[in-house]
């Protein structure tokens, strides 16, 4: 059993399934409900055998596992290579996970095109599971690129508002000009190496001034996935236009690739350059921490203010993964496939309540304890693991990533925890906002309580928040022996550089933001008030 | 024994909070106090067994998290320290659990209160049964959910969710430190387990290591990171403006969360570190520095409250004050022997007013109170047993009520130990003793003497509580009276080395030594200023009623600042709340919008939009423009080639 194309299947099974959505014919009700079912039940199958790999894998073992490879062009050393090592795996089953659900939490909302939306996520599916399997830097690039062209299918056609044209275009633009950046670095590798074999490059010496062009221009298209400051921007409005299941995918898989992307190219094949640009890192992770969490607490769209506590999560992971220890590393792994969980539980939340009223902006409710005590519960624990409550998933990976930053720098630890302290700030205020108070408004007193489809779609997360939180070891256990790897054939150059218990020091802010002046046209209706003084603030608070 | 005294009220909160709507109000009180109840009769067995023929032990449960060296499991240690705090937090939270059943019981969502109070007690028993540092962050970081959600309870009142708020995000602050603190130890010892981390501090005594840029003293730095966790949980000066806001919550709250337990938790956690704490001379001396300011600031406010819960959680707050600064001087067994006491009579003193406020149709002002003394006679004996517990009365050598022995234990210990802050310490702690006498007797003048304040139609509905709460209020009476004296000969006599063990740190019993053998006139100062207390007191509300006013006028500013809580609030929300409310509108429309967007993405279509413009205008279709530019384009070339190749 162990000889089956377990990964090959998992990827090209959703297309399969979209084949068959295509090819329905007949009328128009008809080919909804079957193309629903056909892709629920597609991704139920995909997830199942997805899990086949779950269990079958070793975890005392750090080499790629269920590898498959064939010839491709042969002539150019290109080869169809698959294969999943203790970093990938997990994501291939977060992916796998969150599909099926976001094919249930569409069940209703989406009315129009159905047929089309269906085959929009299971291509997404293929090209999100063959991003984390794929071997080759190629067949990489192939599936990295092609997650974007669903997705932006995704907004600009089934999304909610009324930008969002806007925002595909700018999700679009921010992510291509990584991606040619990238394409760049793929051929310069490709001509120094003579292969795109991922495990051949992962063993190849690259000239240190070469990884320095290299580190860069992996780093302009990762960090632009991840996001972090200051290429965010895209994220909030591709969230706010998208529908509900585009955003779990956006918010669940998507920012991930960045992260990943970081763990299986820029760190491990160019260590000189990553120990070089550390600094660059930290500087632009503890901005994003402490930045997107004040800019959270202003908002008052719901999606916008998960969005922007998004990009404050992700940078925990930039900053532990870039820490090269043990604890940074498994930390900012766990708080991605963490924040892929409770960021796209909280999505789905606020899914709920925009299926039922059709606003997104916060003043709207209160008091929704009255009437949807259950949704209340639900809401309250991703809430909670947002906060990083111990207990939930949410904990773990922050408390380890910062475990790991104060070892290199408690600089860097020190203005990271300040974003615990803000993350409670705007979790909480949006809990209260929405679910405290008194229910007064007619049209809520209307909104009835999770239905028995919308508990299924949760039931699995809130399962998965508190066994990530309460005994994490299934996961951390299986991400050991790969990031042990990671670090051994790492220690070398780095601890030359840094010795511990030193704090090396921390940049300023290398794109230091130049006086503002006018408060810009996008956004919200409600001006901008005193922005010299919180400039100042913001330099304060992040030029040390 | 310890598990079924850790995990019975977790059992309860869960079959409550699962299937509470199903078992309807009655069945989910009684599941919920039940198991708290045998999780009371459990601890008591287990603390029979660890102070007698057991000894401490740890049970270890499984790991929690292993990321290279650092290493959590999920324990449950058993010591002298942790078989006491098992004790007061079950004792407690079942006399609340019952005290509820009455008090609650016109609330239309009792299974839900049941099932937090429920899991704020499991919470608690996960911290203080914690063998590592972590652990101990989760259930600190637990009870402060479970207070949010008590808190909030009545989440229908604004003010109730804002305070819920507050005092989750300001006890962050404190978390902040602690976590940091964590990570410290961490860098330091290569653990996070208590015994291995003592094991190791001893040699690390004299390290340094940078921290912000500074070369810093480890030990005393870590200390005082874990410190500032302390101060926001025990609500010390600085990180306290939430412990007041929180008696939005129910009264029963108040007192098993705000008073007896979670509040105190602070003082555990030092009294836990106390080998390390020993270590960092200087941590110590800001413990004790800010125990003995809290003690004196919260008792200056305490003066001024008119609501019956706020002066007594004034009074909590100045009541930790003392318990911090007895660990700051290293009286680790003082500090915990007044958190065992004062859970006892404070938790009485809550309780009571929650009986007060249940007879006086739900009225929280002591304004509008008075002249209730014969109606609700039980209630009234109580707390004037709690009071006298708190005012420390009692007679050197004879018999005093609980807070007696723990309070001057701890004032004699201040003046035992050498140095200029243990004696600020001492001298701050008789003047809040003198406060502390005051505004208890102000608050049962106020509240049960004198004319009737109340319009007629409460005082007709004036009624004593049933038994249901009375009978709880009488088994903590009855703590308020004996604990202390009870108790005294193993806290702080001369067996006190074989009971404590090795549970906290043994300078405490150098210290006091030293304390039972201050001067005649140390031991008799606090009773006299107490006494003094009371006395100015009922000159005050009873003999010359027209003499508080008076005074607040003549010292108006002072009674300003006292009455407005040294505008502690006023500068936090200005500072903080909107501060990081405008920092975030301008970061959001300034930083994301204008210069982020403006020159990224916008900037850049609007530049392709205006080039393209620019370039569509130059085809204007016009033969002679075409031709314009041709010979524009011939003469350059020209100039080129002649000075080019001419050259």
């Amino acid at each position: 059993m162990g000889d089956w194309p377990f990964l090959t299947l998992t990827t090209f099974l959703p297309l399969v399934g979209a084949a068959a959505i295509m090819a329905m014919r007949g009328d128009e009700e008809a080919v909804a409900r079957n193309a629903r079912n056909m892709a629920l039940w597609t991704s139920l199958a995909t997830f199942a055998i997805s899990l086949f790999v779950w269990f079958l894998f070793d975890r005392s073992s750090a080499d790629f596992q269920f590898v498959e490879k064939h010839d491709w062009f042969p002539e150019y050393n290109i080869a169809y290579h698959m294969g999943v090592d203790g970093i990938s795996m997990m994501f291939v089953l977060l992916s796998t996970l969150l599909v099926p659900i976001c094919i249930l939490a569409s069940w209703r909302s989406i009315t129009s095109r159905v047929k089309e939306y269906m085959i929009a996520f299971l291509v997404l599916e293929t090209m999100m599971v063959g991003m984390f399997c794929a071997l080759d830097y190629v067949l990489f690039y192939v599936f990295f690129e092609g997650v974007l062209i669903p997705m932006f299918i995704i907004i600009g056609v089934w999304g909610s508002g009324t930008r969002r044209i806007y925002a595909a275009f700018k999700f679009f633009l921010f992510t291509l000009l990584g991606s040619v950046l990238m394409l760049l670095a793929l051929i310069a590798m490709y001509l120094e190496a003579g292969t795109t074999d991922i495990p051949t490059l992962l063993a190849t010496d690259f000239a240190p001034a070469m990884q320095t062009w290299l580190w860069l221009a992996l780093f302009a298209s990762f960090a632009v996935k991840v996001p972090m400051w200051p290429v965010h921007t895209w994220l909030p409005d591709a969230h706010v236009e998208a529908p509900t299941a585009g955003s779990v995918i956006l918010a669940g898989v998507l920012l991930k690739m960045g992260g990943y992307g970081f763990l299986r190219f820029s760190i491990p094949m160019l260590p000189e350059a990553t120990a070089d640009f550390t600094p660059l890192v930290f500087a632009l992770s503890v901005i994003a921490i402490i930045y997107t969490s004040l800019v959270a607490l202003a908002q008052q769209d719901m999606k916008k203010l998960i969005a922007y506590s998004s990009v404050a999560h992700m940078g925990f992971v930039t900053m532990g993964m870039f820490t090269l220890t043990t604890q940074g590393i498994q930390g900012s792994i766990f708080q991605m496939l963490s924040h892929g969980i409770v960021s796209a539980a909280l999505f789905l939340c606020v899914g709920v309540v925009y299926d039922r009223l059709h606003t997104r902006e916060i003043a709207r409710y209160g008091g929704l304890w009255n009437n949807m005590p259950r949704y209340a519960i639900v809401f309250m624990i991703f809430m909670l693991g947002s906060v990083g409550l111990p207990g939930t998933s949410g904990f773990v990976g922050e408390f380890l990533s910062l475990v790991g930053a104060f070892q290199v720098s408690t600089w860097v630890a020190t203005l990271a925890t300040i974003g615990i302290i803000l993350g409670a700030a705007y979790m909480l205020y949006l809990y209260r906002a929405v679910i405290f108070g008194r229910l007064e408004k007619e049209d809520l007193k209307r909104l009835k309580d999770l239905s028995p489809r919308e508990v299924a779609v949760f039931a699995p997360l809130v399962a998965l928040v508190f066994w990530m939180g309460i005994y994490p070891m299934s996961f951390i256990g299986v991400m050991e022996a790969s990031v042990d790897r990671l670090m051994a054939g790492y220690e070398m150059p780095v601890i030359e550089d840094t010795p511990p218990l030193e704090v090396p020091p921390l940049e300023a802010p290398p794109l230091e933001t130049p006086p503002l002046e006018t408060p810009a046209e996008t956004g919200d209706a409600s001006p901008t008030r005193s922005p010299g003084e919180s400039a100042a603030l913001e330099r304060e608070g992040l030029g040390r | 024994m310890e598990a079924a005294a850790v995990f019975l009220p977790f059992v309860g909160y869960l079959i409550v909070a699962l299937f509470g709507r199903g078992l309807g109000d009655r069945a989910s009180m009684a599941i919920t106090t039940l198991g708290v109840n045998l999780a009371l009769a459990a601890s008591i067995l287990v603390f029979i067994d660890v102070v007698g023929e057991g000894g401490p032990r740890t049970v270890t449960l499984f790991t929690w998290m292993a990321s290279g060296d650092f290493q959590v499991d999920w324990a449950l240690k058993v010591d002298t320290l942790t078989a006491i705090m098992l004790l007061v937090v079950n004792g407690v939270s079942a006399m609340v659990h019952i005290y509820s059943i009455g008090y609650m019981s016109h609330d239309k969502a009792k299974p839900r209160f049941f099932a937090y109070l429920s899991l704020f007690t499991f919470m608690m028993l996960m911290l203080v049964t914690a063998d590592n540092l972590v652990q101990l962050y989760f259930g600190w970081e637990g009870v402060g959910l479970a207070s949010y959600l008590l808190i909030g309870f009545w989440h229908e009142r604004p003010s109730a969710s804002t305070a819920a708020i507050k005092a989750f995000v300001v006890n962050r602050v404190g978390d902040f430190g602690f976590a940091l603190g964590i990570m410290g130890v961490f860098l330091l010892t290569g653990s996070v387990e208590f015994s291995v981390i003592f094991e190791r501090i001893p040699e690390l005594a004299d390290t340094t290591f940078g921290f912000l840029g500074m070369e810093v003293h480890a030990l005393t730095c870590v200390c005082l990171l874990l410190f500032l966790g302390a101060m926001g949980k025990s609500a010390q000066l600085g990180l306290h403006t939430w412990l007041p806001d929180a008696m939005e919550g129910p009264t029963p709250v108040s007192a098993l969360i705000h008073a007896a337990t979670m509040v105190t938790a602070g003082v555990f956690m030092v009294a836990r570190l106390s080998p390390m704490f020993e270590l960092a001379p200087l941590a110590l001396m800001v413990v004790c520095l800010v125990g003995a300011l809290t003690a004196v600031v919260a008792a200056t406010i305490g003066l001024t409250q008119f609501d019956i819960k706020r002066v007594i959680a004034y009074s909590t707050m100045s009541q930790l004050g003392y318990m911090f600064f007895a660990a700051g001087v290293g009286a680790y067994n003082a500090a915990i022997f007044h958190l065992m006491t004062h859970a006892a009579f404070k938790s009485l003193l809550f309780l009571g007013a929650g009986s007060v406020i249940h007879a006086m149709s739900d009225e929280q002002d002591m304004r509008k109170m008075g002249g209730i003394a014969s109606m609700v006679p039980y209630t009234y004996t109580f707390m004037w047993i709690g009071s006298l517990a708190l005012a420390g009365v009692g007679v050197v050598g004879v018999f005093g009520f609980a807070g007696f022995y723990s309070k001057d234990l701890i004032l004699e210990s201040a003046f035992a130990a050498h140095g200029q802050i243990a004696s600020l310490a001492f001298w701050l702690g008789i003047a809040a003793a003198f406060m502390t006498a005051f505004y208890s007797w102000r608050l049962l003048f106020l509240t049960f003497h004198g004319a009737p304040r109340a319009d007629e139609k409460v005082m007709a509905h004036v009624h004593e509580s049933p038994p249901v709460m009375l009978i709880p209020l009488g088994i903590l009476a009855v703590g308020s009276i004996f604990l202390g004296i009870a108790a005294y000969d193993a806290f702080a006599g001369y067996g006190m080395e074989a009971f404590w063990g090795d549970s906290i740190a043994p300078a405490a019993f150098a210290i006091t030594e030293e304390a039972h053998h201050v001067p005649y006139w140390v031991k008799w100062l606090p009773l006299i200023v107490g006494l003094a207390g009371i006395a100015l007191a009922w000159i005050y509300y009873i003999r010359m009623p027209g003499l508080g006013p008076r005074t607040a006028a003549t010292f108006a500013p002072i009674d300003r600042l006292f009455a407005r809580k040294w505008y502690f609030d006023e500068l936090y929300d200005f500072v903080f709340v909107r501060g990081a409310l405008a920092a975030g509108r301008g970061l959001w429309k300034g930083g994301d919008g204008a210069v982020i967007d403006g020159l990224g993405p916008d900037g850049l279509a609007a530049m392709t939009q205006a080039l393209a413009a620019r370039a569509s205008r130059l085809q204007s279709g016009y033969i002679y423009h075409y031709a314009f530019a041709m010979l524009i384009g011939v003469v350059c070339l020209v100039t080129w080639y002649f000075f080019a190749v001419g050259a």
